[in-house]
């Protein structure tokens, strides 16, 4: 005989084989028996069989020594191929896959055959096969890249001389197969005629590029490629493969399938019909697909999103186009996210693609993800038809069966439009953004939120009282909140008591932020400036008029302080300058709840107030650190006097809430109202988005200059000298204390008048923490529309080109 | 009936005024359609224009017959009916052609052969709404990149069933 030549493989698989056959280790295998099955199991016609035999020297010998059955071998593996057997195709034949047995005896060698191809993975002559489900017990490789189908492809391709196959065979009896369960029976035996008429080995060939498309699935994890490249003995039609498959254990099923799949390397373009019975996932691929899931996506009831599954699909290296389509198929519910019934289709629409299947037009029913758990389908057989065909897309479509298209688009018409936007959005610009816009938000509100939302100084009598009280205690810091509570009583007396009461509740909203916060800085502050604020307002000689607003928050708050400080100074801009940063506050509005304190900035609510909202804005932010909205209480309070008049003015402006503050504010002291427009700007910052607030704020008429002049006057002589933050606030609440005149006359207030004033600021407390809350809601929902807003800026971003 | 000589639709997607998708019945009078289609896009960006903000309600996104005209090669007069579109005659090969955008931007033109039938104003709509449908998942998925040409084959036999439709 020629010289053979033999692969690697080969020669291990022939070696194997013989000595299977060679059971009495005497170098040579009779003609019968085992060899004799063996060929019988390669499923050739008895002539053919007879033809190698002779071919091989065998019959003239009689028996198989161990060239003649490598030749035989070699021989069946050429007549599984196709090819015409010829001493000389031996070794012309190149890239012979090896054969292929396929009764059951053939598991042992199709093991051999496995663990050979296993060895011989790097060979790249039958890399284009698929490795053998990972039911059969090799190698199962965890290796979850694409990268064995990589070789198995090229290999594919680089494999001239594999056999034509004829395309578009009728349902390929291969996935059967390569289909662990006997499952399909009926579809197998459906399948059966159609592979007869075909040439013989294409049937099975195309059984074998179904089993290799399910194999495929394993590429990654199981042993790589070579395995597959037996030659497929299947000369008979594969009903002979599916016969012995059906009723064969599943071990024989994988045989079978690993026989097959040895053909896929033969036949790499195989039909691309796509039939149910290709589509089938079995467990071992479906164990694969949900490891492979387990990968991106530790929850298995949890989603995989498109840009995940794109980066794992592209490993894949299919076209983006194919890839697409991949995932129009897939995506069941067309929501850019990829379930674990998604995942496992895509997942075998991209081996059934990379092994040669053309992709469906719709997604087999098999793949479909409510059905793909079912393990009965039996009808899946009947599927072919209605599964497409890639060849017509234009007539696919209508062709399908009503269920499916009717599946396939229902879902999409359900959860389409709006509502695919919102998921797009939603995954764009989700929780995430959300949550940061939150987070970046929320801190600053608690400082501001407690700073702010002193009110107007409804009693500003009562402010003016406390902060006297406040001075005379010597600006107990610790306890700001009783002394000043007992001052705004009696501030509250010379005012309206809804004014008062709301600038009491200001300032003991404040003094209650401040006493119930540990910020005691900025309470002591606030409710020194309020102190201040008071005894300033208490040197006006109408205690009767609302206290001065409380000072707007310092730099930090600046927006409210400068707000109001704006306001307030808007008469008087010179002495906004100065007093800006305390006495910004303290001039500011009432108890309109502050703006949000923005440190020394010109926000957008600054830029609304008039100049002076500018030089307070300045002011403030001249200021030292100080808690920003403690000396503007301070500062409030003092001038509640003076700015209840301005608040209530301006309050009428208000187009928020902080009407239902202002107004009363403005019911007060004139003088206050300059506070209140403080107030108002403070609040109207705190509620950032809340720009008619900041325009109403701005449009809050100047306090009456004179008094809020004086306060700032004052606040600033008093408020000059402090620099440090408690500094400063003590500063200015000692400057008020010191210039306000009245202030030991308030203090000598008898204590009816201190208990008056407790509760009236009690009111005050409580109306204030009310509007707080409102204010919070306000904010909150402000805040929501802007990251809603800016959810759509998003949207719109890439197409606001227009 | 002139849709035997004319067929008549076309669906051209446009994205910033650069065609994402076309389609048309394949006719000897493609090309024509095509420039009615580019032509019907400063219909589209005026009405665009003119309607401000809120474009996100999709009756607003349909933007209805945006121009009708008549076919003017069939007939050398129509070059004259071209000049005056609002003279609807009963000439055959009348050309209606609908606009429609989204809130995206993306704007859907619609050139059909009113010949074929009346196509009501609710058909057209709903045709539209299924573009845009159609439109949105080839947006969800996550290998199509905006501005790329729609090559989605989903797509592509939602407008086949579509012209089949209308043809």
């Amino acid at each position: 005989m020629e010289g053979l030549t033999l692969s690697d493989a080969e020669q291990k698989y022939y070696s194997d084989l013989f000595s299977y056959c060679d059971s009495e280790s005497t170098k040579k295998v009779a003609a019968h028996g085992r060899v004799l099955e063996l060929f019988r199991a390669a499923q050739l016609p008895s002539d053919v069989v007879h033809q190698i035999m002779e071919l091989c020297g065998a019959t003239r010998l009689g028996y198989f020594g161990r060239s003649q059955f490598y030749i035989a071998l070699k021989l069946v593996a050429v007549a599984q191929s196709g090819f015409p057997l010829r001493v000389e195709s031996i070794n012309t034949v190149k890239d012979l896959p090896l054969p292929r047995f396929v009764a059951s005896k053939n598991e042992q060698e199709s093991r051999h055959a496995a663990s050979y191809s296993s060895d011989s993975e790097n060979q790249g002559s039958y890399s284009g096969v698929i490795p053998p489900p990972p039911g059969r017990g090799q190698v199962k490789k965890g290796s979850t890249s694409h990268d064995t189908v990589q070789p198995r492809t090229s290999a594919d391709q680089q494999e001239p001389v594999s056999p034509v196959v004829s395309p578009q065979q009728s349902p390929p009896t291969s996935p059967h197969t390569w289909r662990k369960h006997s499952r399909h029976p009926s579809g197998g035996n459906s399948e059966r005629p159609l592979a007869g008429p075909g040439p013989f080995w294409s049937p099975f060939g195309e059984a074998q590029s179904g089993s290799s498309a399910g194999d495929a699935v394993w590429s990654g994890h199981s042993p790589p490629p070579p395995q597959e490249n037996w030659v497929s003995f299947a000369d008979t039609p594969p009903t002979s493969t599916l016969l012995t498959m059906h009723p064969a254990s599943v071990q024989d099923q994988t045989t079978v399938r690993t026989v097959a799949s040895a053909t896929t390397a033969n036949e790499i373009r195989r039909q691309s019909s796509s039939y149910d019975d290709p589509w089938k996932i079995t467990d071992e691929q479906r164990q694969y697909y949900v490891n492979q899931f387990k990968t991106i996506q530790p929850d298995l009831n949890g989603f995989i999103p498109g840009s995940a599954a794109k980066e794992f699909f592209t490993k894949s290296k299919l076209p983006i186009l194919e890839l697409s389509h991949i995932w129009e198929l897939s995506d069941f519910d067309k929501d850019g996210a990829l379930t674990l019934d998604e995942f496992c289709a895509a997942f075998h629409l991209v081996v059934a693609r990379k092994n040669g299947y053309d992709l469906p037009e719709k997604l087999p029913e098999s793949l479909m993800p409510k059905l793909i758990d079912l393990e009965d389908s039996a009808d899946v057989g009947d599927q072919p038809g209605e599964v497409g065909y890639s060849g017509s897309p234009a007539e696919a479509p209508p062709s399908k069966s009503p269920s499916m298209p009717s599946l396939n688009q229902t879902w999409p018409e359900l959860n389409q439009s709006s509502e695919q936007w919102e998921t797009f959005s939603e995954r764009s610009s989700s929780s995430q953004t959300l949550t940061q816009f939150d987070s970046n938000i929320a801190p600053a509100d608690p400082d501001t939120a407690i700073v702010h939302p002193v009110p107007i100084r409804m009693t500003p009598s009562k402010i003016h009282m406390q902060e006297m009280e406040l001075k005379r205690t010597g600006s107990d810091h610790t306890n700001p909140t009783s002394p000043l509570l007992v001052k705004t009583s009696d501030l509250s007396e010379e005012n309206k008591i809804n004014s008062s009461v709301k600038f009491a509740s200001g300032n003991t909203v404040a003094d209650g932020y401040s006493s119930s916060d540990s910020f005691t800085s900025d309470p002591e502050q606030i409710g020194n400036n309020v102190t201040r604020q008071r005894s300033h307002s208490g040197m006006s000689p109408d205690n009767t008029a609302p206290p001065p607003p409380p000072p707007r928050p310092q730099p930090s708050h600046s927006r409210s302080s400068s707000l109001d400080m704006n306001r307030t100074f808007s008469v008087t801009t010179d002495l906004c300058v100065h007093t800006g940063q305390q006495q910004a506050g303290v001039v500011a509005q009432p108890p309109a709840v502050p703006p949000r304190p923005q440190p020394s900035q010109a926000p957008g609510p600054v830029v609304h107030r008039p100049v002076d909202a500018d030089g307070l804005i300045t002011h403030t932010s001249t200021s030292p650190q100080q808690i920003p909205e403690q000396p503007n209480f301070a500062d409030f309070s003092q001038f509640e006097v003076f700015a209840a008049s301005n608040v209530n003015e301006e309050q009428d402006d208000e187009a928020e809430k902080h009407p239902e503050v202002l107004p009363v504010e403005k019911a007060s002291d004139p003088a206050s109202s300059l506070r209140v427009a403080k107030t108002d700007s403070k609040i109207e910052e705190k509620t950032a988005a809340s720009a008619p607030v900041n325009a109403s704020k701005g449009t809050t008429p100047l306090a009456p200059p004179p008094k809020p002049v004086r306060r700032r006057l004052k606040s600033e002589d008093e408020l000059r000298p402090e620099v440090d933050e408690h500094t400063q606030k003590t500063g200015v609440l000692a400057a008020v204390l010191a210039s306000q005149p009245s202030i030991p006359r308030s203090v000598g207030k008898d204590k009816k008048a201190i208990q008056a004033s407790i509760r009236r600021n009690k009111e005050t407390n409580t109306v204030l923490a009310r509007l707080n809350s409102e204010l919070q809601q306000q904010l909150k929902d402000v805040l929501e529309e802007r990251i809603s807003l800016e959810v759509q800026l998003e949207q719109l971003r890439p197409f606001s080109h227009l | 009936m002139g849709w035997i000589l004319v067929t008549s639709a076309a669906v051209i997607l446009f994205l910033q005024n650069y065609p994402l998708y076309i389609r048309s019945v394949p006719t000897e009078n493609e090309l024509k359609f095509h420039y009615m289609v580019h032509t019907s896009l400063d219909v589209v960006d005026e009405k665009i224009s003119a309607m401000g903000k809120a474009l996100v309600d999709q009756r607003e996104l349909y933007l209805g017959l945006l121009y009708p005209t008549e076919d003017y090669k069939v007939y050398p007069r129509a070059w004259q009916r071209l000049r005056s579109p609002r003279a609807k005659s009963v000439f055959p090969n009348q050309l209606c052609r609908y606009g429609y955008v989204t809130n995206s931007k993306v704007k859907f033109v619609m050139v059909v052969d009113s010949s074929n039938t009346a196509l009501r104003d609710n058909e057209i709509r709903s045709m539209f709404r299924k573009l845009h449908n159609s439109y949105t998942d080839v947006m969800c998925n996550p290998f199509y990149n905006p501005g790329d040409r729609i090559q989605s084959r989903a797509f592509d036999g939602m407008v086949t069933s579509m012209m089949i439709q209308v043809c």
